[in-house]
Formats: structure tokens, sequence, C-alpha cells
């Protein structure tokens, strides 16, 4: 990354010893006492087991991390995980897509069709789950009893795969209003003269899609699939624990809610930090291509 | 549009309108549910059209809570999320419009050290680092305080990165004729730039109030009185009770309070809202 360009600064400068300091001192004591101090402390915690009693603690260098990567339960986790962040991702970006594709050919409605779909970006993750759990309850829910009516017994209570696909539902719901917007505006910004020219040249609605808008669009959509996958990684944890809890029999148990789980829960610190610094290295590769692709959205 | 194709058209629209009702379905049922009697929710299935119990729903819930889950009252603990998401709103764009003059404004030492720091905050979200945060806010004894539930959320590297942006476009021509004016930095602070980043700072609002109103795991974790919870902690306390206990009316009409106030921010600040969701990922 280009930091003098991240880090500019101006040629006409004011000049001061002290309020500069005065002036950062607020945001850097914050991130100092909320921030730094706890990561370390999750790094330090990361290298020690505590006894059976919870009195004594010894270094005990990766250990924790060798029986974290050999417990079957972690590593079920991080297959969840992909799979459940590809699904939202996955679909909530083609949802989008479709919803912009279509939106971009109706000009002139679109800013109406707009306002109607970009609401649920304000809705808590954690009531978008009240609101599907109620839809999907076994007791009460219209689409459960509906889906019995058709003779699928929903309970996701009791089936795993039908909680995943209850909170995959969700996530997707709250997260495509947030695509839409970033497709709609990329969509918006590709020359009409580009799409001009290939209809008088006999090209299709579906083949300029495929050959011209789709490829132009690509810096949009790789932004955001690392925005999703971040949203799936970590956002979407008031999903899980309102609607599933991590259950039935952790198959919805994804990375975050497990460091939840083992360090409020089980309070098993030494694990649950050592589960904290793998995903703080996740978000640092997440983060790193996010700011690599601006850099190279700036030479476009 | 390129070329003339009615069909397609209509096609559109039809995709369209489809999307527009998968994403008002769960809310409508929500709101018809919160009109109704406990009862008339329990019957399989419940009616979807609006019952006439919806103004007696709204007051129980505001005033009294619900009977077989939590009883704490809505209205507290929408004032709880009201005051969290203002000063988690407030709080960040304050500190970060201060610190993002100071990395642009000055040349100092440590400038860039500070604003590796500010970065690095990105790659350290709540849930990452979760339990030791809790250990030093509870270490501090600001567990179950507004303090407890803002200010590990107000450090923001986006909000300081957008002022920064915003600075960086302002003419060097005002600073310089401030200066020889005998302004002083603060001064040309007031006057000057923070009239000229009304947009940057509205934007930014709208974004930080939803982000502070929807905040999940970090209240969850330092709130254990019923006075303290905001309301999205409020309602999934009242369905803790268990499936056929849950009063899913009452639920429903907690959910569409806890739904409106951001709802409203982001249908009434529409330009703003887009605006600052797409500079704030630049």
């Amino acid at each position: 990354m280009n930091t003098s360009a991240v880090a500019g600064q101006k040629r006409v400068v004011f000049s001061g010893l002290v309020l500069p300091y005065l002036l950062l001192a607020p945001q850097l004591i914050i991130t100092v006492v909320f921030f730094f101090w706890p990561a370390a402390q999750a790094l330090w915690q990361s290298l020690q087991m505590q006894d059976a009693f919870g009195i004594g603690s010894e270094f005990v260098g990766f250990e924790n991390f060798t029986m974290l990567f050999s417990t079957p339960e972690y590593l079920a986790s991080f297959r969840l995980t992909a799979a459940f962040s590809s699904a939202v991702a996955v679909s909530g970006l083609v949802i989008a897509l479709v919803l912009a594709v279509m939106a971009n050919r109706v000009i002139r409605a679109a800013t109406a069709y707009k306002t109607l779909l970009i609401w649920p970006y304000a809705v808590a993750p954690a009531i978008a789950a009240v609101l599907w759990l109620f839809l999907f309850s076994p007791a009460v829910g219209i689409l459960a009893l509906a889906l019995r009516q058709v003779g699928v017994d929903w309970n996701h209570l009791l089936n795993g795969d039908q909680a995943f696909l209850l909170v995959v539902i969700t996530s997707v719901w709250k997260q495509v209003s947030y695509n839409f917007l970033f497709f709609l505006a990329g969509l918006q910004s590709i020359p009409r003269s580009l799409l001009e020219a290939a209809a008088i040249d006999g090209a299709g609605p579906w083949r300029r899609f495929r050959t011209i808008v789709f490829p132009l669009l690509s810096p949009t959509t790789f932004f955001l699939l690392v925005v999703n996958v971040i949203y799936a990684f970590f956002d979407t944890f008031a999903v899980i624990d309102a609607a599933t809890q991590g259950g039935p029999g952790g198959q919805t148990a994804v990375l975050v809610y497990k460091v939840y789980q083992d360090g409020f829960k089980g309070l098993d610190l030494g694990s649950s930090a050592a589960q904290s610094v793998v995903l703080m290295a996740i978000v640092t590769v997440l983060t790193v291509m996010q700011f690599r692709y601006i850099d190279r959205r700036v030479q476009y | 549009m390129i070329e003339r194709r009615p069909m397609l058209d209509l096609l559109a629209h039809l995709i369209l309108l489809i999307g527009v009702l998968l994403v008002a379905f769960p809310v409508y049922v929500t709101f018809v549910a919160s009109t109704q009697t406990a009862a008339e929710v329990q019957q399989a299935p419940m009616s979807l059209l609006p019952g006439s119990h919806m103004i007696e729903n709204y007051k129980q819930v505001i005033m009294g809570g619900s009977t077989t889950g939590s009883s704490a009252p809505v209205g507290r603990m929408m004032w709880v999320s009201l005051v969290t998401a203002l000063v988690i709103a407030v709080g960040k764009i304050s500190i970060s419009l201060l610190s993002a003059f100071a990395v642009v404004y000055f040349r100092f030492p440590g400038r860039m050290l500070c604003f590796w720091m500010i970065f690095l905050t990105l790659m350290l979200p709540v849930e990452v680092r979760i339990s030791p945060t809790y250990q030093v806010v509870a270490g501090l004894g600001l567990l179950n305080s507004y303090a407890g539930l803002t200010l590990p959320l107000i450090a923001s590297a986006t909000a300081t990165f957008l002022f920064r942006q915003f600075f960086m476009t302002v003419p060097d021509e005002l600073a310089e004729a401030a200066r020889i004016d005998g302004a002083s930095p603060m001064r040309f602070l007031r006057d000057i730039l923070l009239p000229l980043s009304r947009t940057s700072i509205a934007a930014l609002f709208v974004i930080q109030f939803i982000y502070g109103w929807n905040q999940y795991l970090w209240p969850l974790l330092v709130t254990t009185q019923e006075d303290m919870y905001p309301v999205v902690i409020g309602i999934r306390r009242m369905i803790a009770g268990g499936d056929a206990a849950t009063e899913w009316n009452l639920v429903m009409a907690t959910a569409m309070l806890a739904m409106l106030p951001p709802a409203a921010v982001v249908v009434l600040m529409q330009r703003w809202f887009v605006k600052g969701l797409v500079d704030a990922e630049k």
C-alpha cells in the first residue's frame, strides 16, 4: 500500500508543538485502552494455560493453538464458517445484482425501488433474526406451517441444516440492500456510449451484460465480496445468537460464536484467546485485501 | 434505455416487485402480529389481516414489557438505545474530526505512528477481542453504564479516514489566508473547516447512528441490569422463555418499535445515507 497517499498531508501546515497531540489524544487514548491493551492481553492469554481451579496460569507457548487445531469441534466450526460465509456472500451478491440490473433498466422508477429496497440496512441483525424466527417458528410461524402443508417438517430447533438455512436467509435478507446500492451505483457509472455502440453492432441485452457490464462491474463485485465475507464472519453474531444460539448441536456455531461460547459460557480463557488471535489474523488478511483493491481502483 | 423492449421492461418491474415484496413481507407479518392478541397469534395459521389490539399491545410493551419473559419496560430500553446511539455517533464524529485535523494540518514527530495506530483499529473489531475488552471495562468499573456501552465502540478508523480524505480536497488557499489573517488553528477548524464538512458530518451521523442503535454483542456482555438493556438486547430476553411461552404479539410490537428509529433515519436522510455509505467504504 502506498502510505504517503493514505497518510497525505497539506502543503500549508499550522505550527504547534502541543496542539496536534492534544487533538489526537481522545482518539489515541480510547484506541490504546480499549483496542491495543485488550488485543495484547488476548495475545498474551493465548500463550497461557489456566489450571483446573482458575487460580494460576502458566506459559505454554503455542499449545493452545495446537490443541485448538486438533479439536474436531473447532475444525468443524471452521468448515461451517467457510460454508456459511460463502452461502451468505454468493446468494446476497447474486440477488442484489439481479435487482440492481433490473432497477438500472427502468430508469425512471429506479429511485422509487431504491427507497423500497434499502431500508433493511437499518434493521438490526438481531431484530432481523427475531422477524425470521417468528416466520419459521415451528409452533406458530406461518412459513413453517406452510412448509408442513407441502410435506416439509420444519423444525430448526432439531434440524441442523434447517437452522443453517434460517441464519443464511436472515443474513442475506439484511445484506441485500447494501449490495444493491453499490451495484446500482456501479451500473450507473458505466458509460452509456459503450452500451449503445454494442447495441448498434447487434449485441442483445444478455450479450451486453456478459461482455461489457459484468467485466466493468468486477471491481465493485470484488469489493462487495470482501465486505460480505467480513459481514458474514463478524456481524452475523447477533443473527446466530438471537435465532439459534449456535445450535442445534453446534451446527450454527461459527468461529465468532465459538469465541463467545468458550470464553463467556465455557470460561476457557486460553482457548478463547487463541481463537481471538486466529480471528484477528483473518480480519487482517481481509482488510489488506480490501485496501489493495482500493489502490487498484484509483488507477482506473 | 438503449433500445425499446417492452417485454423486458415488464420483466424488470416484475422482478423488482417480487424483490420489494420479499423484503417487506417479514415486516408486514410483524406488524400484523403486533396488532393481535397473543391467542390470535397462537392460532395456526394466524390471520394476515391487522387485528384490533394495536394500541393496547404497544402501550403494554412501552410501559411494562412482556409478562412471561423479561418484564422491563420497552420505553426505558428505547431511551437507553437512543442515548447509546447518539453518544456513539457524536463521539465518533468529534474525536475523528479532531484527529483527522491534526494528521492533515500539522507536521509533528510521531505523526505516521499515530496514523498507523488509528489504522490498526480496523483490524480489531469488538468481536475478536471480546473477553479482554470485557475485562478492561469491568476493571474500570464501567459495566452497566453508558460509558461502558459506548467508549469501546467510539474509536473509528473509517470516520477518521473520511474526514482526512475530505480535508485533502479543501483548497490550501483557505488555510493560507486564515494563517495570514492571524487565525489560530482552532479558529480555522471552527469557522472554516467545520462549516465546509457539514455534508460529511451528516452522512457519517446517519451511518454511525444506525451502527450504534444496532449494536448487539457488546451490550449483551456489559449490561446485566434490566434498566441498562438497549432495546435490541431486551427483545432477545423476551423470547428467551421458549417457543410456546413467547408472547409473540408483544415481541413483535417491540420489534416494530426497535426498527422504527433507524429506519426513519435512513428513509428521511436517504441522500446523506447513500453518500455516507459510499464514502465510508472508499
